[in-house]
């Protein structure tokens, strides 16, 4: 890299000094912009927007949203980020970008010009560019009116919390907050959000739904359809299939709620359903935007718009953020999804660029093609699980010197399962790719049936999955549940067979029902 | 299309409402852990603001997870070692985290959780629950304060005080009722001329009086001033006196040689503690330092906790000049006063009969509260039996022992805590 192009028209050099200027910050964006844009990155309209430590405090407390209902949970994670911040513990992230449209990106005035061109290359070009082409964003989530629905919140939980108390509205939010991951349609897809029909259907939807559950719990059976029951009681389960979605389950089902508790719940599942793509992409998010800040700052050095002491800089930047720690070390704690993630992305322009006959064996489809259409495809159409299962490639196997270990609670000693050799690269790249599985990772969940002419009593499911028991906070949740639920609430584990091992009961006094 | 925003100037502390929701919520817990950190602490510190821990469980948001347990397959980077098959123990500690599977479930430790208070809130959370009691004599006559009050508008006023709505509303008013009638009659005019022009030729004499009628009344109209100084109101404020509470505290410590540095430092703390208290809760009151070993001085605030003067002991000296204080400065109709006194306990033994007499017959009449603390750790020595007699006939004398330290606040909440109603 010491031979220096010399640029043959006149171009913008971003001089070395390490303070920045709203100027230098919209000089760099664009000469970023442009690099992108000639590599074929398609992105939202950039909003960077400037802001304190405070505010990059405030925003990491309110999972990086401009606009946010209140609650004491946020408090809390505020105060432990604030004392670790002051404490000099931990620095803060040097970036949070926000999937909506524009894509908002925030600069914190504390970085240096070139970490504020980093930033820029990572937030509002790779990680944007992420958003709105991976399909599991497109599916889940709107970016066009995110912001708009977080206000719509805010301002509805603003109005129950003046109507109906702020106690009633908090410990109805701790309730959804503890079954946020049980909110998400990992199937089906979500129907859009906007502001406005929002409040046009919100009220047309209370009344709505209140018929539909008063229809459900209609006090009085026909004397008829009470007979078959019994004598066909398959027909009149409820529900008549397992449900995953637990608060979509309880804000259409639960009989007590009232309407605007119902809306309280949907609003959460609906912001739960908004980060689930987060949650399952990390990986590969990461990996694409530390890819293309990697790639897009080098162009701009082999154009000469930036200098050495700014590459030296950013290299050490750079290269804390990839470093992967080994298994034993003292810093080790998991994979960094930053360096496999990058490490795959590169591995994947390398196959295309410089395939060697191990890569040609194992990857005839991209050998040889053009990188960039390949990283395209491959950033579409993914999440960490696929992504993994269908790109490690042997050769990383070896770099990270990844190797298997089983942990079977019936064992004394564990075993190693397979190492990066000939034999285990499949075994290995098949378990990471399972690691990565948010439905191994979260116990399996459902609803299950509800009493309907007896109790009412809610059975939920847990189908073991390797014989992993479930937490300590577990008897928590389901008083979270059956609070909810407003009746008892029970919680069967079965194995992979379907037989019931063990239940869990959390009853329900009605006298908490105050209101 | 780019945007640059620059957010540094807008929208600090958003969430400070949430902040301050959890303080609520944990209240309970917060006030427990301020009353730990308290112990042993000493009094400078504890006016720093304070790192609070509170048990993870209590704040724990919880969630279905997994735990340790069952079948765990982890793939892990770094291998140096180990070959397919190979089989290791399980590492100890941290439920197997490590090289081991169990690394990978999703539990997180608990640790206390910690966070800090500000200066602020710590000393709310210290001086919940506390006063000084029957702090009752409230009197008007001799007020010097007073607070400035709405009183509706008023026609003459400083600039500042100009209200822009009431004077506009007047204006508008005004023109209307000035200028109605001229308009009306323009109205009629101008609908005329229509009428005439549509019959006769421009230059019709009917015609030429109408446009002469009208420019008059247009100028007659423009000449109504858009606002007047008649127009002016302004916001008026009177004064109304306020009632206020007036108290003294008297701070009495005993520096005579028997006190050895360590319980002076006791007393010191404790003072400080009351003092704190009192500039912080009450925002009028005054307070008197009284030190004494056989001779008693009022002294300042700095030379009461600094100074280093020592001799032998005489309780009545202090508790003259306290009476004489009394009597000069704060009569009893206007002044609620209290009195805080600290000693060793040890006196002359004559002296404390008269002490016993002085309070009994002087001052506890004047006073609405006498808090007597004795810094010992041994037996209670003869002014404590002369005082507990006191405590039988009035029960706005009361006594507490300090041994170590560590008693300062206890003792200190015991003296002032809110007093059932």
């Amino acid at each position: 890299m010491t031979d220096l192009k010399m640029p043959t028209e006149k171009r913008f050099r971003l001089p070395d000094q390490s303070e920045w200027t709203q100027d230098l910050i919209e000089q760099i964006h664009e000469e970023v912009g442009r690099v992108a844009r000639d590599f074929g990155l398609d992105t939202y309209p950039n909003q960077l927007e400037i802001i304190t430590a405070e505010q990059m405090m405030d925003a990491y407390a309110s999972v990086g949203m401009p606009v946010s209902y209140n609650h004491w949970s946020f408090g809390k994670h505020f105060m432990s980020t604030e004392k670790g911040y002051r404490r000099g513990q931990m620095g803060l992230a040097y970036e949070i970008v926000i999937n909506s449209n524009p894509c908002i990106a925030y600069l914190m005035e504390e970085n240096s010009l070139m970490m504020q061109a980093l930033v820029i290359a990572h937030a509002a070009y790779g990680h944007n560019s992420f958003f709105k082409g991976n399909y599991l964003f497109r599916t889940w989530t709107d970016a066009d009116a995110i912001i708009d629905y977080m206000l719509f919140a805010k301002n509805y939980i603003a109005e129950c919390e003046r109507r109906h108390g702020m106690e009633a509205v908090e410990l109805l939010l701790d309730s959804c907050h503890a079954l946020q991951n049980y909110g998400v349609d990992r199937y089906k897809r979500p129907a859009r959000l906007s502001l406005q029909e929002e409040n046009l259907r919100q009220a047309e939807r209370e009344a709505y739904l209140q018929t539909q559950v008063n229809d459900l719990w209609r006090t009085l059976p026909r004397r008829e359809s009470l007979d078959e029951d019994e004598s066909h009681p398959q027909e009149q389960r409820f529900p008549g299939e397992p449900q995953e979605n637990l608060l979509y389950f309880i804000e259409k089902s639960a009989p007590l709620l009232k309407p605007w508790e119902r809306e309280i719940v949907r609003i959460t599942r609906k912001i739960s359903q908004y980060f689930y793509p987060q949650r399952q992409t990390q990986v590969m998010n990461e990996g694409w935007a530390t890819f293309w800040h990697f790639t897009l700052l080098n162009q701009l050095y082999d154009e000469g718009v930036v200098g050495e002491g700014f590459m030296l800089e950013f290299l050490q930047s750079h290269t804390n953020v990839i470093y992967q720690p080994p298994v034993g070390s003292p810093y080790y704690n998991g994979i960094n999804p930053y360096a496999l993630g990058f490490a795959m992305m590169r591995d994947i322009r390398r196959i295309c660029e410089d395939p060697t006959d191990e890569d040609r064996r194992w990857f005839p489809d991209i050998a040889g093609s053009d990188w960039r259409s390949t990283l395209d495809f491959a950033m579409r159409n993914f999440k960490d699980e696929s992504f993994i299962a269908q790109y490690l490639s042997p050769r990383l196997i070896r770099e990270f010197h990844f190797f298997s270990v089983l942990d079977d609670d019936e064992n004394d000693k564990l075993l190693i399962s397979a190492i990066h050799d000939e034999d285990g690269y499949r075994y290995v790249r098949q378990q990471l790719a399972a690691q990565y599985n948010l439905g191994n990772r979260e116990p399996n969940i459902q609803v299950w049936a509800v009493d309907t002419h007896g109790d009412r009593t809610l059975t939920l499911r847990h189908t073991q999955y390797q014989r992993r028991p479930l937490n300590q906070q577990t008897d928590e949740v389901l008083k979270h549940v059956a609070r909810l639920w407003g009746f008892d609430v029970r919680l069967e584990t079965v194995d992979p067979d379907g037989s019931v091992l063990f239940s869990q009961e959390c009853p329900w006094d009605k006298r908490h029902r105050g209101h | 299309m780019t945007y640059l925003i620059d957010r540094r100037f807008q929208g600090k502390n958003k969430s400070a409402v949430n902040r301050e929701r959890f303080l609520r919520r944990y209240k309970k817990q917060i006030k427990q852990a301020v009353e730990r950190a308290i112990k042993g602490r000493s009094i400078i510190d504890v006016a720093n603001g304070e790192k609070v821990s509170i048990p993870a469980r209590d704040v724990g948001e919880p969630s279905f997870g997994h735990t340790h347990g069952g079948v765990w397959e982890a793939v892990c980077p770094g291998n140096t070692e180990y070959l397919k098959g190979d089989r290791i123990a399980r590492p100890k500690g941290s439920g197997g985290g490590g090289s081991g599977g169990a690394g990978n479930s999703d539990e997180v430790t608990q640790d206390d959780f910690i966070f800090e208070l500000s200066r602020e809130e710590f000393m709310n959370y210290f001086f919940e629950d506390l006063e000084l009691p029957n702090l009752v004599k409230t009197q008007l006559a001799s007020t010097t304060e007073f607070k400035s009050q709405r009183a509706g508008y008023t026609v003459s006023g400083t600039p500042t005080n100009i209200h822009v709505l009431r004077s506009l509303r007047g204006a508008l008013g005004r023109r209307i009722a000035v200028g109605g009638a001229s308009a009306r009659r323009l109205r009629e005019l101008q609908e005329e001329l229509e009428q005439q022009l549509l019959l006769e030729p421009a230059d019709d004499e009917a015609v030429m009086r109408l446009k002469k009628e009208i420019e008059h009344l247009k100028v007659r109209l423009t000449a109504i001033p858009f606002i007047d100084p008649f127009d002016l109101r302004y916001s008026n404020r009177v004064k109304v006196p306020k009632p206020s509470t007036k108290a003294v505290m008297f701070c009495i410590m005993d520096v005579s040689g028997s006190m050895d540095e360590q319980k002076k430092d006791t007393a010191k703390r404790f003072f400080i503690l009351l003092y704190l208290f009192l500039t912080r809760t009450y925002d009028e009151i005054d307070v008197v330092f009284i030190r004494h070993h056989t001779v008693a001085t009022e002294v300042d605030e700095d030379e009461f906790f600094h100074s280093r003067e020592s001799g032998g002991t005489v309780v009545s000296s202090a508790l003259v000049l306290l009476a004489d204080i009394l009597r000069e400065r704060y009569p009893a109709g206007d002044w609620n006063a209290y009195v805080a006194q600290a000693s060793d306990g040890d006196n002359w033994d004559r002296d404390s009969v008269t002490c016993r007499q002085i309070l009994d017959e002087t001052i506890m009449p004047l006073v609405q509260y006498y808090a007597y603390v004795e810094i010992t750790d041994g037996e209670p020595q003869n002014l404590w039996y002369e005082y507990e007699l006191i405590a039988n006939d009035h029960p706005h004398f009361a006594m507490q022992k300090i041994e170590s330290p560590a008693d300062i606040y206890p003792v200190f909440r015991e003296l002032f805590r809110k007093q059932p109603q």
